[in-house]
């Protein structure tokens, strides 16, 4: 009797439930939050993850349990409900100047550009094995948008979550390393050193008017991008209005960093070794990076198409900075230039690409979302 | 010939490089500026002698604003 008590004792201890691929799944977290801490990679997303990982791994625990475990209710009411991604976006909404886009409206084309990789990879994910709504999920890593990626993998394909969006936010923080061979590959020197005429200044009114339209034109023509565009324009419109100062404070500081929190420890929680550990993980990331190589190359290819019609040409490097990662790919593109010609300051103009790449991530979601739900 | 030094964007001046009195070259770092959370330099548009400094360190500017003046 009293030898049966011991021993279940030990049993229930974590430690002798342990699998090989616990530890496996701890020294992965452990990479992301020394990468997070050490070399500043979206440490306010990896480190949460991170940690997430390292308490997914932890065997009897039941906070994945569902209906039961703490960090399942973050998951559930948070990602499953589809809360998160759009209380995000609320954020995104207030701190984006939509200023550089309203400035040359054009450039929403090279916004456009960019999500051609995303179904480039969508079909190659296609033809590598993964089903219609796994490989829309990964494709859409391309579109450099962690909550959006988040917000379709939830409803599409759930059980790749943690390695989406790990490959999501890994390649942002690496967008600099990724970015800068394909744009010099597809450029010519001369092209890389045009200086763009400076745009036009942007009126309230246009500021005001904006989130508005581009709310009803964008979500009558894609309605499931409701919940995320619903959101973003709001948030945008808080800011641009000037008079809900406190609301638009909110969302874009307090509000967002909340919903982070959760964000980041449930993504990372949903990584135990038995859903992660297979070589569809392996295939994603690379998968990842394939698709942001190709957006850049997708949206530098579309600048150049552009030139051929336009009387002020444009820089084709800030095609590359149609893939949304706001601002990472805009600053590559204005260190780039400032590489060829010191009195190039294309941040401003590369800015406008950048935040159309958002909306057109989002677009490109919602056309996965309508066609495969 | 001189010119004047204008912010290429909005930001914030982040450093000052040089001093009233300075030689500064042609494409040589003169103001070191912040936009978008990015660091980026201002480089002289002309060579000449710094004449005037008309902002300092932690100004906000706006697009065009004459940051410098070079004679």
């Amino acid at each position: 009797m009293d030898h049966n008590i011991i021993s279940e004792m030990i049993y229930s201890c974590g430690i002798f439930n342990l699998s090989f691929g616990n530890v496996v799944m701890w020294i992965i977290g452990m990479i992301l939050i020394y990468l997070a801490i050490a070399k500043k990679f979206e440490p306010l997303l990896l480190l949460p993850i991170g940690f997430g990982i390292l308490i997914a791994n932890l065997p009897l625990t039941d906070l994945m349990k569902p209906g039961e475990g703490l960090i399942w209710r973050f998951y559930h009411y948070g990602l499953q409900w589809e809360v998160i991604p759009p209380l995000i976006f609320l954020g995104l909404g207030a701190l984006t100047d939509f200023g550089p886009l309203l400035s040359r409206p054009s450039l929403i084309f090279l916004g456009a550009g960019a999500q051609v990789g995303v179904y480039i990879t969508f079909f190659c994910a296609k033809l590598m094995g993964f089903s219609l709504d796994e490989a829309a999920a990964i494709g859409i890593i391309g579109g450099a948008d962690g909550p959006t990626t988040i917000y379709v993998t939830s409803k599409l394909a759930p059980h790749l979550l943690g390695s989406c969006a790990v490959a999501a936010y890994s390649y942002m923080a690496l967008v600099p390393i990724i970015q800068p061979p394909v744009i010099k590959l597809l450029t010519t020197k001369e092209e890389r050193q045009i200086v763009m005429k400076k745009s036009r200044q942007v009126s309230t009114r246009e500021r005001i008017m904006f989130p508005i339209l581009a709310a009803l034109i964008v979500i009558l023509l894609f309605p499931p991008s409701a919940p995320l565009m619903t959101m973003f324009m709001l948030g945008n419109l808080f800011r641009e209005s000037g008079v809900v100062e406190r609301l638009s404070g909110a969302a874009q500081n307090e509000l967002m960093n909340i919903v982070t929190i959760f964000l980041g420890i449930s993504v990372g929680a949903t990584m135990d070794a038995a859903t992660f550990l297979r070589p569809q993980s392996l295939m994603i990331f690379f998968l990842g990076a394939f698709a942001f190589a190709s957006s850049t190359a997708t949206g530098v290819i579309v600048a150049k198409i552009m030139n051929l019609f336009l009387k002020d040409k444009i820089n084709p490097m800030i095609g590359a900075a149609g893939v949304s990662a706001v601002p990472m790919a805009a600053r590559v593109v204005h260190l780039m230039g400032q590489e060829e010609n010191k009195k190039n300051y294309l941040l401003m103009h590369a800015m406008g690409p950048n935040i159309a790449g958002v909306i057109g991530t989002i677009i490109a979601a919602s056309i996965f979302i309508g066609v495969l739900k | 010939m001189g010119c004047k030094v204008l912010a290429p964007m909005v930001g914030k001046i982040v450093k000052i490089k040089v001093k009233v009195g300075d030689k500064v070259e042609e494409d040589q770092e003169i103001i070191v500026m912040e936009s978008m959370k990015l660091e980026t330099s201002i480089f002289a548009p002309c060579s000449g002698v710094v004449k005037e400094i008309k902002v300092s360190e932690g100004d906000r500017i706006e697009e065009d604003d004459v940051l410098a003046i070079i004679e």
